[in-house]
């Protein structure tokens, strides 16, 4: 089975390490992500003024593309995936919206793709009992914090992702793997986002308390769906230890690899050089390396 | 009491029968029975739940005087269960309704209470002796309650039910021993659910409200933590006949709670995910809770979470203003993003609009004042009557401002909170309204 792929511009660059260690586990778990062509950026942010037809524009562009070539749309990233499944939605659901869209865009799309994110493609498609099975090194022993952050859940009617207070399709991934979840209250706030820009310190409060927490609550490796999140959480680690001098590191990895680990492959595909904190003494504590 | 009385004679004319059916006895469904057996007319008060009283016999003190609620109410069921001309129907649902003012057949459901209440004495041997102790749905799930079981001291009726539920007997067909100990041989465990057959000329439906669940707010624990309560548990932590005989101790250990959070409008006056409209009733009881909890805690803190204060009641607003300044009750408005446990600490998340700052307080206790919402089967009933309810399944009135008790259907009126939220006073005032409607249409015939 193979799924139409759309990588956003972070997974070709800050985020490579996301983006293959996706590709090589998919092929091992028996489908394949099939990279749209000529892709472009997602918007980055779903338009917040309900007239903002521009801003909605690049993600309908992709969405008609695909739809060309297929009736699935996959991506990894979670504020892709926010974008583009709202952009779908609303396509779908304004018919006024939708002929003005088309117009500009010259295109003829009426919002019937469906667009999934990979870790729905693990839950619906491929199953976590099945996933449980293919994986060939459980992560045994493994404290794991998944960080939902925002985007893959809210707002929860347009996203349809889980639960929006207390979502659980995540710590279902990790046990699937092996780990051990851990359920700590900072789970789902937000990472800071674009304040690491206009106001780095915000941000790095943040990325303190989501890490404090997960910390407190006994997690040794955090795990995220998210390049943005990622960026704050995981490489703001140095400005949180300049104002908070007791602060210990965490590891912050991409789910996707975890589940690279988990499905065997050599740690040196995994590219945890792109990672703030290495996670290469956990594993081998945790007799995974 | 009267529940074998013969039909007097006199109470029809020309076939229109001068007796009238309240449906709910609840503060309103009292009143309103009260006021037509006062005036000389027979009453039927049919109650869902064995004994009545309502909502009312829940709550600890009333606003805006803080009087005792069993004080004020225990007199007013004591005369309706003694009232002549007033003929008990409790642990009884409306069935079915046919005919039209004057002339409706109500076919109601004597629904089985294991106890043969002619030959029950109310001696409440077996609830001591009963050995089933399970929380206790009156007390909020709080306390424990006996499988045999009444819901006051005071109940009127004071005849127990059995829930069938929670009896060793009947899960297990062991135990008998309320059967044992009962000096009058009143269980019977083969009681069946009967039906009786009323003629009543008018019917007043009186079936109040319910409490939206704390279980629909995700944001605030989806119920799982235990020391997150609503109005109605706080009601019962703090009345003398609760779990806690009166003392402010939470649920989860039993700690007298220093640090209080009180959030107004859980789920009102929320058009995107709850209800749209005002409760009406929670800025009162919270600034009571608060006082009451102070009253009781001198060294207690209180933070009041609010939206606006509605406080348009006689006495009410002074009763606010008292709160705020003599009591040190803190009132901060904006509203509460989320409750969490961290660790033993309730930590709760929310803001003040006024200063525009973000707020975080662990808590020892929350309070939330959750929205009044129609009893479920309101609409079913509502169906059984040929009136309407409204997007929110509370019962329509012909005219809101100018026919406020009156349905579609002549000889059937509305009082209470199934119409809206409302106040006690508010509540009595709606049904004494109806009972008047109902002797208006009597007299006129």
């Amino acid at each position: 089975m193979d799924y139409l792929y759309f990588p956003g511009c972070t997974l070709y660059t800050k985020a490579k390490n996301f983006d293959q260690t996706a590709r090589n586990c998919s092929l091992l778990l028996g489908f394949e992500l099939k990279e749209l062509p000529n892709w472009t950026c997602c918007g980055a942010t779903f338009p917040l003024s309900t007239d903002n037809l521009m801003a909605l524009l690049p993600p309908s562009r992709i969405l008609g593309k695909a739809r060309e070539r297929g009736a699935t749309l996959t991506t990894l990233c979670a504020i892709c995936f926010n974008v583009i499944k709202r952009t779908n939605r609303l396509i779908q659901g304004d018919e006024e919206k939708r002929d003005k869209i088309n117009n500009f865009i010259e295109m003829n799309y009426q919002g019937d793709l469906r667009i999934l994110h990979y870790l729905e493609i693990l839950k619906e498609e491929i199953g976590f009992s099945q996933l449980r099975e293919k994986v060939k090194k459980p992560l045994v022993g493994i404290k794991a914090a998944a960080y939902y952050g925002c985007m893959l859940i809210r707002p929860y009617e347009e996203m349809e992702f889980d639960d929006k207070e207390k979502p659980t399709l995540f710590e279902d991934f990790l046990e699937a793997l092996g780990a051990k979840p851990i359920d700590f209250p900072f789970k789902i706030e937000c990472c800071g986002s674009f304040q690491s820009v206009g106001s780095p310190e915000v941000a790095t409060e943040c990325a303190y308390q989501i890490l404090g927490s997960a910390i407190k609550h006994g997690a040794e490796v955090v795990v995220s769906t998210c390049p943005m999140c990622t960026f704050n959480i995981d490489h703001k680690q140095s400005d949180i230890k300049q104002k908070y001098l007791d602060f210990k590191t965490i590891p912050v990895l991409y789910f996707t690899q975890l589940l690279g680990i988990a499905m065997g492959f050599d740690y040196q595909t995994l590219g945890f050089e792109q990672n703030f904190v290495d996670p290469i003494p956990l594993l081998k504590e945790k007799g995974l390396l | 009491m009267s529940e074998n009385r013969q039909t007097e004679v006199g109470n029809s004319y020309n076939g229109f029968i001068k007796k009238a059916m309240v449906i709910g006895g609840g503060i309103a469904g009292i009143s309103a029975s009260i006021d037509l057996g006062n005036a000389g007319y027979d009453v039927v008060l049919v109650e869902r739940l064995p004994s009545i009283g309502g909502r009312m016999l829940q709550l600890s003190e009333t606003f805006p005087t803080l009087d005792c609620a069993q004080c004020t109410l225990t007199p007013k069921t004591v005369e309706t269960g003694q009232h002549p001309r007033i003929k008990l129907l409790t642990f009884s649902e409306v069935d079915e309704v046919e005919g039209k003012a004057g002339d409706f057949t109500v076919k109601v459901r004597r629904k089985a209470a294991y106890v043969d209440w002619e030959k029950c004495t109310g001696c409440g041997l077996c609830q001591e002796k009963c050995p089933s102790k399970n929380p206790f749905e009156f007390d909020r799930g709080m306390g424990l309650g006996k499988a045999i079981y009444t819901l006051s001291p005071q109940a009127v009726p004071n005849k127990p039910v059995i829930n069938p539920s929670n009896c060793r007997y009947f899960l297990e067909k062991k135990c008998r021993v309320c059967e044992k100990i009962c000096p009058t041989h009143a269980i019977d465990y083969e009681q069946q659910d009967r039906f009786v057959e009323e003629k009543v000329g008018a019917i007043i439906t009186a079936v109040g409200f319910d409490l939206i669940p704390k279980e629909s707010f995700g944001e605030y624990g989806y119920g799982e933590i235990p020391d997150v309560i609503d109005g109605l548990a706080f009601e019962r932590l703090n009345s003398a006949s609760g779990p806690t005989t009166g003392e402010i101790r939470r649920p989860s250990d039993g700690k007298i709670p220093k640090e209080v959070v009180f959030i107004q409008c859980t789920g009102s006056r929320d058009p995107e995910r709850y209800m749209p409209y005002c409760s009406r009733v929670c800025c009162m009881y919270t600034a009571k809770h608060a006082r009451l909890y102070k009253h009781k805690v001198h060294d207690g803190q209180v933070y009041i979470f609010y939206m606006d204060i509605r406080s348009t009641g006689k006495g009410y607003e002074e009763f606010i203003q008292q709160g705020m300044e003599e009591e040190g009750i803190l009132y901060l408005r904006g509203r509460v993003s989320r409750i969490f446990r961290d660790g033993g600490k309730i930590v709760v998340w929310g803001v003040d609009t006024l200063t525009g700052k973000k707020v975080e307080v662990y808590a020892e206790m929350v309070v939330l004042a959750t929205a009044i919402i129609p009893q479920k089967d309101t609409k079913d009933l509502a169906k059984k009557l040929g009136i309407t309810t409204d997007e929110y399944g509370f019962l329509t009135e012909v005219e809101r401002k100018l026919r406020p008790v009156e349905t579609d259907v002549e000889g059937i009126y509305i009082a209470g909170c199934a119409q809206g939220p409302k106040d006690i006073a508010d509540a009595v005032a709606h049904a004494n309204a109806a009972a008047s409607k109902v002797q208006g249409l009597f007299a006129r015939h």
